[in-house]
């Protein structure tokens, strides 16, 4: 049996039908409920719903062997697991925003609020530059309009948000999608499951 | 787990998984030739900042010493073996260990204490030695648990065909990452247009050896890549052994490891129980001439296979009354005991006691 951990929303539910196409399917989990653990003992297969910043942890501690995580997540907390398959899905990119009428003030300690303190802090170390980090669970928009930091470190999808609050991205940190990450140990046990399930979602992968 | 001799007085049956596993790894090196190694638990802390990048896990546990030298909890083990040996020619000096040492524990972030149990052969290191270590390691992996897999790795296969991509030294570090993590995807992003065909294979093989290296062939017909290969192939054969994989997502600091290195999985543990290599380089980088191979067998993850194993907390719970005569009572409990089960005495049953059997000590008996 091959567990397998899907994000929460509308990403984790369009890569189940991935998987589905790709024989690995379980109709229960299509059914409205409260249900949480969905399994197919035909296709040897069972799906859990989780938290997208939580299946990479399900992952790494072999909780499930597969699953579906941002690359974001991937680079924040650095997992030590397989990343088989670049799904070419949920595409957006980690960006440095500021205000419109911002200007990097390089004289100073530049002040970066962020979720992703790990992304954030090894960019600018790239840079050679001095910042401060503010970790922020979330409204991370908010911190430049109030004075609280200079510039953002965040996910940026269509933009659409930042710009309703003036802000602009200044920068591309990295380009982020879904990936297909296995657990390294469950690779040894499993690799011919997990490798035909690689497979089978690659053949889906739109190149665009 | 019947190589395990001995029983500490009555009380074989409690002793957990790891605690068989650990007396019985001391036996099979102690059999070879590997002489137990005892070592202090600190450390000047210059030893670890000298050689930070072959450290595991960042971050030590550090105090100031009477005398004001800095000094650290063991982080790792093979740095004080190796600065506690010296240059041989024509021999080599076989020690094991079994000893805690304290790291940042990786998906946690906090210190933890680790019971690390392993072995270093350093010295005039030949192919019988090299053999003999993976042999070990074999051993060991079976001995925690028939259903596992050494996994071998050639740092000279992996490395001759990532340099074959000429990148520079930052792209050259990513590429190994993503040899590391089998992303494929994340290397043909990394170099566009660059043949990748050698290094695709590096990532999609894996499995059998003899499989594995007959894959591997065309992308190693010459040279380094050829040569590291060939040493693949007659070690693997000389191993024999059915546990045996080839993997080379297995990718060690090149500046310390060199030829093969290896890990060793069981089934139910999420991550690697077993880690080691050749580490020729780090010899070097200590002033060392000898070459070296070792590894460490992570103690604490076997706590995990018996999880749930032992569904009571003792066998017999026995109740007593204030009016129960102590030395009688003494007598039935040593009595219970000499028939191999564990007892626990109360006056009346604690709260959440799981046990098998309830019994009541009345009138100097046991009654059920």
């Amino acid at each position: 049996m091959i567990n397998v951990a899907l994000p929460k929303g509308r990403l984790g539910e369009k890569v189940y039908h991935m998987f589905a196409a790709a024989g690995f399917e379980c109709p229960s989990i299509l059914e409205t409920n409260r249900k949480l653990i969905f399994e197919n003992p035909d296709a040897g297969v069972r799906y859990f719903w989780v938290k997208p910043s939580d299946v990479a942890i399900y992952v790494e501690r072999g909780a499930a062997d597969v699953g579906v995580a941002g690359k974001d997540i991937l680079l924040e907390y650095r997992p030590d697991v397989y990343e088989l398959l670049d799904l070419n899905m949920g595409r957006c990119r980690m960006a440095v925003a500021a205000k419109k009428d911002f200007r990097d003030d390089t004289e100073r300690t530049l002040r970066v609020a962020t979720k992703f303190t790990r992304i954030a802090r090894e960019y600018y170390a790239g840079l050679g530059r001095d910042i401060d980090i503010i970790h922020l669970n979330g409204s991370i928009e908010l911190a430049p309009i109030l004075g609280l930091s200079d510039v953002i470190v965040d996910i940026v999808e269509t933009g659409k948000t930042l710009l309703e609050n003036d802000l602009e991205p200044v920068e591309t940190i990295v380009p982020i999608s879904a990936r297909l990450i296995a657990n390294k140990a469950a690779f040894k046990f499993n690799s011919g499951k997990i490798e035909a399930i690689a497979r089978g979602l690659k053949g889906q992968i739109s190149d665009d | 787990m019947e190589e395990v001799r001995g029983r500490v007085g009555a009380m074989e049956y409690p002793m957990k998984r790891e605690e068989k596993v650990l007396f019985g790894l001391r036996a099979l090196y102690q059999r070879h030739g590997y002489a137990q190694y005892k070592m202090g638990k600190f450390e000047e802390y210059d030893l670890y900042a000298r050689n930070k990048d072959f450290l595991v896990s960042e971050g030590i546990i550090t105090f100031t010493d009477t005398d004001g030298r800095l000094m650290a909890l063991k982080p790792d083990v093979t740095l004080s073996i190796i600065k506690n040996t010296r240059d041989v020619e024509g021999y080599v000096q076989k020690v094991c260990y079994s000893e805690n040492v304290y790291r940042i524990s990786g998906s946690t972030r906090q210190f933890k204490e680790i019971m690390q149990a392993g072995l270093e052969c350093i010295g005039d290191v030949d192919s019988y030695s090299l053999c003999e270590v993976l042999a070990l390691a074999s051993e060991s992996l079976e001995m925690i648990d028939p259903d596992n897999v050494l996994e071998l790795s050639h740092m000279g296969v992996v490395s001759a065909l990532v340099n074959g991509l000429e990148l520079e030294a930052d792209g050259r570090a990513k590429a190994l990452a993503c040899v590391g993590e089998k992303n494929l995807d994340g290397l043909k992003k990394l170099c566009p247009g660059r043949d990748l065909d050698g290094v695709a294979a590096l990532i999609s093989a894996h499995g059998r050896p003899a499989d594995v290296i007959a894959a591997l062939r065309p992308y190693c017909a010459t040279g380094l890549a050829k040569a590291a290969l060939d040493e693949l192939e007659g070690v693997t054969r000389l191993l024999n052994r059915q546990n045996v994989r080839l993997d080379f997502s297995i990718v060690n600091d090149m500046n310390y490891y060199n030829g093969i290195v290896f890990q060793g999985y069981i089934h139910g543990i999420p991550s690697a129980v077993l880690s080691g290599g050749q580490y020729d380089r780090l010899m070097q980088r200590m002033g060392r001439q000898s070459r070296a191979v070792g590894f460490a067998i992570y103690m604490d993850l076997l706590e995990r296979l018996d999880a749930g194993a032992r569904p009571y907390d003792v066998d017999t719970l026995l109740i007593y009354d204030e009016a129960a005569d102590p030395a009688a009572l003494s007598r039935a409990v040593a009595a219970l005991v000499d028939t191999g089960v564990s007892v626990n005495a109360q006056r009346a049953a604690p709260e959440r006691l799981k046990y098998r059997r309830l019994c009541r000590f009345e009138g100097g008996k046991i009654i059920d």
